[in-house]
């Protein structure tokens, strides 16, 4: 029983992470109609970011506000102005695929220029851990749950509360309705691409630790964080966080009771279950198709 | 926002396989041409002339997955794996190839039925996704069933067959006779197209919601073509295993997938002789620019994307693009 009680909390800390990634999918997809297939490689690139910004003297704290920056103009405007814009009037696989040949530059990119190598990454959280009602928690995952439930949950509220965030979805349901209604449709679309960039970045900063930096390491966080997006329902938000959680417990109990080698298909026999029960996903609404 | 239900890339009108008789006179001296070839090259040579035709089998089918049904996938490479393992073990238990290349054809043609059932009922390119998680998993399961698969070890000394008593074991013969199945399968998907029953795929590819108002049922189409492009990969897998005699898990992974993909499309989805231009780009120039290594990959990537900006039809919608402009230009 206390396995499994400290596997579903780690669990859930892996989830959160997946989460954050999936959130800026989500995000991305309903203001701006880009399914990201980079969105992997947004979370490898501030990764190896910080790690420049650390090799050359840099606290953590200071490297990942640095990354948080570059990712979010690199990721965030540069690759809605250079890649996004022009693409938007082709539709969507033109886009899709322009994303798709994105994560080959980067990947490849990184490969070819930085290395094939894995690099250790500092964690934010000091080691050890403690025990409440004799669970083992480790200062790793009681960290990354608060700090990426709590950007969660912060983004939420900005999104439901604020003026701004109101705005933003509001372009996200109806583009038109809201240009017409005196929103900025083109400045709430830069700012969902500028958050996504600041979530890419969070996402680094959690699991690189575990993950290792490596040119490949988007890989397998892009792909959960497609899974949880379309899990949870690809048109919440709230969706992301809990389709990212559930991948990350079923994983941590699979690889514990099943099999450690299977682990990294849990993500899509849940995708598989989920599209065949519940095609709108577990918190998402159905859509109509547009001729 | 709502997305078109399955938009394709270039929906010019035309038929479904160009036919004209200087094509086809062009096309036999191209592939005559291309039989000699080997004959004045070494066996590496020899080799990647092979290999090309292997995957040209698996992008084919490819092809009819993105640019008839307007789907991608991101799982060929698992299915070549599939295909591969499947001839791999059976030759080695003594099974004839013959009898491997039916099976490694009807299992994959049935497991991309079963993936694709779930992933076509809703839109959004679930398939994609659906396809590369679907790699990841293959790829373990090529990985850790040690037993099965020989695991990171792989499989050695996979035979080759032999036709009508002749031995296929050396290079030239093999490579003949792989270049023989591949025109016969691309003939086969030729005439698939021209078909009456298969010309509803270029319906598809045109104008889905006009297709399905004309009685075509989309899902139904939409997920053979898949089937039938998974089919041709698990074909290009048994004929891999021959060629290369040993096979591990690495080749199947995802990333072969995407440059299958990538080179479809760059090449002109929807475009019957798009994946020749595409396994070009992605079997014979990595060869050529061997001394760019991982740099031509990361070019390959912005490549794609300033394609997908100016020409998102692919290098084989150049020359109407251009038509088209001097039209345009014209008082």
């Amino acid at each position: 029983m206390g396995d499994f009680v400290q596997l579903v909390v780690s669990g859930i800390a892996a989830g959160t992470i997946y989460g954050v990634a999936a959130l800026g999918f989500t995000l991305l997809w309903q203001a701006s109609g880009t399914i990201n297939f980079a969105q992997g490689e947004f979370v490898m690139l501030p990764a190896f970011a910080m790690l420049l910004f650390l090799g050359i003297g840099a606290p953590l704290w200071l490297a990942f506000f640095a990354a948080c920056i570059v990712s979010m103009l690199l990721l965030g405007v540069a690759f809605k102005r250079i890649i996004v814009d022009p693409l938007l009037r082709h539709g969507v696989i033109p886009l899709v695929i322009a994303t798709l040949g994105l994560s080959v530059f980067v990947k490849q990119g990184i490969k070819a220029g930085v290395g094939a190598l894995a690099y250790p990454f500092p964690s934010a959280f000091p080691a050890g851990q403690f025990a409440i009602a004799g669970i083992e928690v480790s200062y790793a995952d009681l960290g990354t749950l608060l700090l990426a439930g709590g950007i969660v949950i912060a983004l939420q509220l900005f999104l439901d509360r604020t003026m701004t965030g109101r705005a933003m979805q509001a372009c996200a349901q109806n583009t038109e309705a809201a240009r017409v209604l005196g929103i900025d449709v083109r400045r709430m679309t830069l700012y969902v691409f500028l958050i996504n960039g600041a979530l890419a970045a969070v996402a680094a900063l959690l699991i690189a630790p575990s993950y290792l930096v490596k040119f490949d390491m988007g890989e397998t966080i892009g792909l959960k964080a497609f899974f949880a997006a379309i899990i949870g329902g690809f048109n919440q938000t709230r969706g992301a966080l809990l389709g990212g959680v559930l991948i990350g417990v079923l994983e941590n109990l699979v690889g514990f009771y099943v099999s450690p080698a299977y682990k990294e298909g849990v993500a899509l026999v849940v995708f598989l279950l989920v599209i065949l029960l519940r095609p709108e996903g577990l918190l998402g609404k159905a859509e109509e198709r547009k001729v | 926002m709502n997305a078109s239900s399955s938009t394709v890339i270039a929906r010019p009108r035309r038929p479904a396989v160009p036919r004209s008789r200087t094509r086809l006179a062009l096309a036999a001296i191209v592939v005559i041409a291309f039989a000699l070839l080997p004959l004045g090259l070494k066996s590496y040579g020899t080799y990647l002339c092979s290999l090309f035709c292997v995957y040209l089998m698996a992008t084919f089918g490819l092809n009819l997955t993105i640019g008839y049904a307007g789907q991608m996938s991101l799982g060929q490479a698992a299915f070549l794996g599939i295909g591969a393992y499947i001839a791999a073990i059976g030759m080695k238990a003594g099974l004839p190839f013959f009898a491997m290349l039916p099976l490694a054809a009807l299992a994959c043609f049935a497991i991309g039925l079963a993936l694709g059932f779930p992933a076509l009922r809703v839109q959004h390119h679930y398939l994609a996704f659906a396809t590369l998680g679907f790699n990841v998993l293959v790829f373990l399961v090529l990985r850790n069933e040690e037993a099965i698969t020989g695991g990171t070890f792989g499989i050695r000394g996979i035979p080759r067959p032999s036709l009508f008593g002749l031995s296929l074991e050396r290079d030239l013969p093999y490579f003949w006779f792989t270049l023989a199945s591949t025109l016969l399968l691309i003939a086969l998907l030729g005439w698939l197209l021209r078909s009456p029953w298969g010309r509803a795929f270029a319906a598809l590819r045109d104008n889905p919601i006009r297709a399905e108002s004309l009685g075509v049922n989309i899902t139904a189409y939409t997920l053979l073509a898949f089937a039938i492009g998974a089919c041709c990969a698990g074909i290009a897998g048994a004929y891999f295993a021959s060629l290369v005699g040993f096979i591990d898990p690495a080749p199947f992974n995802f990333t072969a997938s995407l440059l299958m993909l990538l080179g479809v499309i760059v090449g002109g989805a929807g475009r019957f002789l798009g994946p020749v231009v595409g396994t070009v780009i992605i079997v014979l120039l990595p060869e050529w620019l061997r001394f760019m290594q991982n740099w031509y990959l990361a070019a390959f990537g912005v490549a794609v994307i300033a394609l997908m900006v100016w020409l998102p039809g692919g290098l084989l919608s150049l020359p109407e693009r251009l038509a088209s402009r001097r039209i345009g230009a014209l008082p």
